[in-house]
């Protein structure tokens, strides 16, 4: 590829694509045979130290360790809960990983199928069997607000760079925001707040992929918290 | 194959019944990205064939005895309309429609990185619209600009292309006619990058030097395939490549509530 070192202008790369030749190291979203660095997901190409990277534009949501984010207990079982995250594995949530002292088979006194919980990604094996936490500060059952759901892929466009995205979005509509890292988002405040706030997120996913996103999200929201204010 | 009729299917100028040469491809046009609700789509016209893709997943596999704990397994449904020729198909899978699922799932587990998403399933389904002979080739290369679209972790595309002989001249790309009353039909199809053959069929009768020469031409046709379904691809993310994205690199950044 035609390009140097430090990559500022991104690069669209589809997969089986050559991604580098000049022995930097294989990172994510990558494959190396015989030497050479192909693309092994259409994403935007992106060189930092020593490594290639293509970050995906699009898929689901596959969970990592520490990942904090949105889950909807599917099942109660005597002594754990079935989590899904939005991901290919569905996770268990034992009772021991939550901060509750649980009597067996009483589970349902605490979370009941339908009720949704921020809880961390506490071990992924080679299997992908994934182990779910709630036992860290910060870490709840989620009550009242509203859930969206966006592309995992588009989380780091939802929080912006140095989670400049995410402020604006507090700023403006006065909303509690939590953003899933797999894509779930959980919106509490005033109702005017909340249909703004799903409103500007909708249009972040939509236009994720335009210049100067911050900007118009932040013009967005100004005419229309003006709107609100005024009625 | 094998029907007998006194359809010049070459005529003396050495044209075809649509005015083709022998190594001409019909026409193909894909646009990728045209279902909502799938994790990634294709729309492909190649000739009279009208092909729909979509792919989703990786997702849970169901039932759990298909579930293969070392890596995703990937699941095709080739289906042809009830519209889509011109007697009425009676819906539902039939002998051919199972085959080519299962030779079309089987060359898209090739390039698919399965051993990412170990217990669990990428399923393809394939519509077929408008059936006008090669719609195994038009379904496969139509999936494989679906799974890309679906951002699945893949070694490299797969294109698939067909050649056959009709009036003992080996001709690219059969149409309906040719596929009716010619003799021979070869679909193939290759992972462009390294040029490995991931189908390969034959139907009817070929001598050992057409049969290569068939491969040949069909191989070489997969080449510009490759470049349209790249190009579907491109013209789907165009915007995305000019636009600068900081943002991503604070993936890891995290909300606070």
């Amino acid at each position: 590829m035609n390009e140097e070192k430090p990559s500022v202008k991104r690069e669209l790369v589809l997969p089986g694509e050559v991604v580098d030749t000049t022995g930097l190291r294989p990172g994510v979203g990558t494959y190396a045979e015989n030497g050479t660095i192909y693309a092994a997901q259409l994403g935007i190409k992106n060189i930092s130290k020593n490594y290639v990277n293509v970050f995906p534009l699009n898929g689901r949501y596959i969970p990592r360790y520490g990942d904090k984010v949105i889950g909807i207990i599917t099942e109660a079982g005597a002594s754990s809960w079935l989590v899904d995250i939005n991901s290919p594995y569905p996770a268990p949530l034992h009772v021991n990983d939550v901060p509750w002292k649980v009597e067996f088979g009483n589970t349902p006194a605490y979370l009941k199928v339908g009720d949704t919980v921020l809880v961390k990604i506490d071990g992924v094996d080679e299997a992908k069997h994934v182990r779910v936490s709630m036992k860290e500060q910060g870490l709840r059952k989620l009550s009242g607000g509203n859930i969206i759901e966006i592309p995992a892929s588009k989380v780091p466009r939802v929080i912006g760079k140095g989670g400049s995205m995410i402020n604006l979005l507090k700023e403006h509509t006065g909303c509690r925001v939590f953003v899933g890292q797999n894509g779930r988002i959980w919106i509490d405040g005033d109702v005017d707040g909340i249909a703004l706030a799903i409103r500007a997120i909708k249009k972040i996913d939509e236009e994720a992929q335009t210049i100067g996103l911050t900007d118009k999200i932040r013009e967005f929201l100004e005419k229309e918290s003006e709107n609100i204010r005024r009625n | 194959m094998g029907m007998k009729s006194d359809i010049k299917l070459i005529d003396k100028k050495g044209l075809r019944l649509d005015g083709r040469k022998p190594d001409e491809l019909r026409p193909i046009k894909i646009e990728a990205g045209v279902l909502k609700r799938a994790d990634g789509s294709a729309y492909l016209e190649w000739g009279k064939n009208k092909v729909l893709a979509a792919v989703y997943g990786p997702r849970e596999a169901h039932p759990r005895h298909l579930q293969d704990s070392s890596k995703a397994i990937v699941q095709c449904r080739y289906n042809m309309a009830p519209f889509s020729v011109s007697d009425r198909k009676r819906p539902g899978p039939d002998r051919r429609s199972v085959e080519i699922s299962k030779i079309i799932s089987e060359a898209l587990e090739n390039v698919v990185m399965t051993e990412l998403f170990p217990r669990s399933s990428i399923d393809v389904f394939i519509e077929v619209l408008e059936a006008n002979a090669g719609t195994r080739c038009a379904g496969l290369t139509a999936a494989s600009v679906a799974l890309a679209d679906a951002g699945v972790p893949m070694r490299d595309l797969v294109v698939a292309c067909a050649a056959g002989k009709i009036e003992d001249t080996v001709v690219l790309d059969l149409g309906k006619e040719e596929d009716n009353f010619g003799q021979a039909d070869v679909p193939l199809a290759i992972v462009p990058r390294t040029g490995e053959l991931v189908l390969l069929q034959m139907d009817g009768d070929l001598k050992q030097e057409e049969l290569f020469k068939a491969m040949e031409m069909a191989m070489n046709a997969s080449m510009q395939i490759y470049e349209i379904q790249k190009d579907a691809l491109r013209r789907r993310y165009a915007v995305v490549a000019e636009e600068e994205k900081d943002e991503i690199d604070s993936a890891q950044e995290e909300a606070k509530t």
